[in-house]
């Protein structure tokens, strides 16, 4: 039982972690779209009935749904490297943010920002998929 | 809304209604206002009209259209075997209790289902021989839709509603805008061009859904119960906006409706029963007499 192997179990469990947070923030954004295409089944239907393509009504819940990633994103971005700062300058002194690699934290911003963009595309892609199936008659029902 | 000029003393007038004498001079201007109306038709006509080439005298026909629903291990025969012929400039109305079919007949018209037998024909082409890009072309540039919840896309302007067909035929932006415009004067909401549906009344939705549904010039306009969701009055003035589209447009319309108003408007009336045609009777034999609010006619006793 080395110093190592405990560093790599706590580096599996940190991981594992972020890999369930992102799971589960996934299934949040499907069933969220989801509910918001039932809604918007009128919308859709009148869309096709005015001569809109399937794959138009795809993009058009893609392209939703990656302002929203990257509007999402940044908020909880900016939201987490506050709090993590915050943290930190409180364990360890107010020094923190003159020792700190700013270019790294940069660059976890980026990759933090593509993370979520792209899992909130490919999250959206099952509810957007559901809109195009809709037939244009739905533009006619009172009701889902 | 129109700008016209005095010929007695050069005053540039704006007037929505009729002016007839002119305010700087006192002349007649009558005869200006007369020729002003005219030329405002015309501009309507030519923005409705339907330029495609053809020579169908019948733009939409149908074969025998039967349908049957499915529900579980049940048939369900909606529609049993309908023939129909609607004229090219008619104003048609489809009239029939719930279940009797009303409903499906008008899905298959505007292709929005496929008839389990029989074959339904706009402009002499086969609906059930288009795949789906042909369909929403149809769709597109040959029928123009009314709700009867006026279906209008909510986080977009009255514009933007009634441009959208025009973004899906690939007009120019100019194009787009021009004819955006006049759509939206002709139905008289043009200056509320930038408002949202939320901030306008149900009877200027309904308004706006007409305009949207010319966008493309399309052969036929269907209406599904287009005053359901409007009072009287308001389902009035729709029903006239209607009706000086069919007649100095050319516009082929047809509706399905209970709205004995909108039956007083049509040229022929259609009634289904189970799934059949009952009658098709002209609007000349019908002898109907529809009341009126307010004091169009002494009442009288």
């Amino acid at each position: 039982m080395g110093d190592i192997e405990a560093q790599r179990a706590r580096q599996a469990r940190q991981v594992w972690l972020v890999v369930m947070s992102l799971i589960v923030c996934g299934v949040g954004i499907t069933n969220a779209m989801l509910m918001s295409v039932t809604e918007r089944f009128r919308e859709i239907g009148t869309m096709k009935c005015l001569g809109a393509l399937d794959a138009f009504i795809v993009r058009l819940f893609l392209i939703e749904a990656a302002m929203i990633g990257i509007l999402g994103s940044i908020f909880g971005l900016l939201l987490g490297h506050l709090a993590m700062l915050l943290i930190f300058c409180i364990k360890e002194g107010f020094s923190v943010p003159a020792k700190m690699n700013w270019l790294t934290m940069l660059t976890y911003l980026a990759v933090g920002l593509v993370i979520g963009t792209v899992l909130s595309l490919v999250a959206a892609v099952p509810p957007a998929v559901r809109a195009a199936r809709m037939p244009p008659v739905t533009a006619l029902q009172t009701e889902i | 809304m129109a700008k016209i000029e005095c010929p007695n003393c050069g005053e540039q007038i704006e007037t929505t209604g009729s002016v007839t004498a002119c305010p700087q001079c006192d002349a007649d201007l009558r005869e200006v206002m007369e020729e002003v109306r005219r030329q405002q038709k015309a501009a309507r006509g030519d923005l409705v009209r339907d330029e495609s080439v053809t020579t169908h005298e019948f733009i939409v026909r149908t074969r025998d259209l039967k349908k049957i629903y499915i529900m579980g291990d049940m048939e369900v025969p909606a529609l049993r075997g309908v023939d129909l012929d609607v004229r090219r400039g008619e104003y048609l109305s489809i009239m029939g209790p719930s279940g009797s079919g009303k409903t499906t007949l008008f899905n298959m018209i505007g292709g929005l289902d496929k008839p389990t037998e029989g074959s339904c024909f706009i402009e002499e082409v086969d609906m059930a021989q288009l795949d789906a890009f042909e369909l929403a072309w149809l769709r597109c540039r040959k029928i123009g839709y009314i709700f009867q919840t006026f279906n209008l896309i909510p986080v977009m302007t009255a514009f933007e509603n009634v441009t959208l067909p025009m973004i899906f035929a690939g007009m120019s932006s100019d194009e787009m805008m021009e004819r955006g415009q006049a759509l939206l004067d002709m139905v008289g909401l043009g200056d509320r061009l930038h408002h949202k549906p939320f901030e306008l009344s149900g009877g200027q939705q309904q308004r706006v859904a007409v305009a949207r549904s010319l966008a493309n010039q399309p052969a036929i306009v269907l209406a599904d119960e287009p005053t359901g969701n409007l009072d009287l009055q308001t389902g009035k003035e729709i029903i006239d906006l209607l009706k000086e589209l069919n007649q100095e447009g050319g516009t082929t319309i047809i509706s399905a409706t209970h709205d004995l108003k909108m039956i007083d408007v049509s040229d022929r009336i259609v009634h289904i029963r189970d799934g059949d045609v009952e009658r098709i009777e002209k609007r000349a034999d019908l002898e109907l007499e529809v009341g009126t609010l307010g004091s169009e006619h002494a009442p009288e006793h």
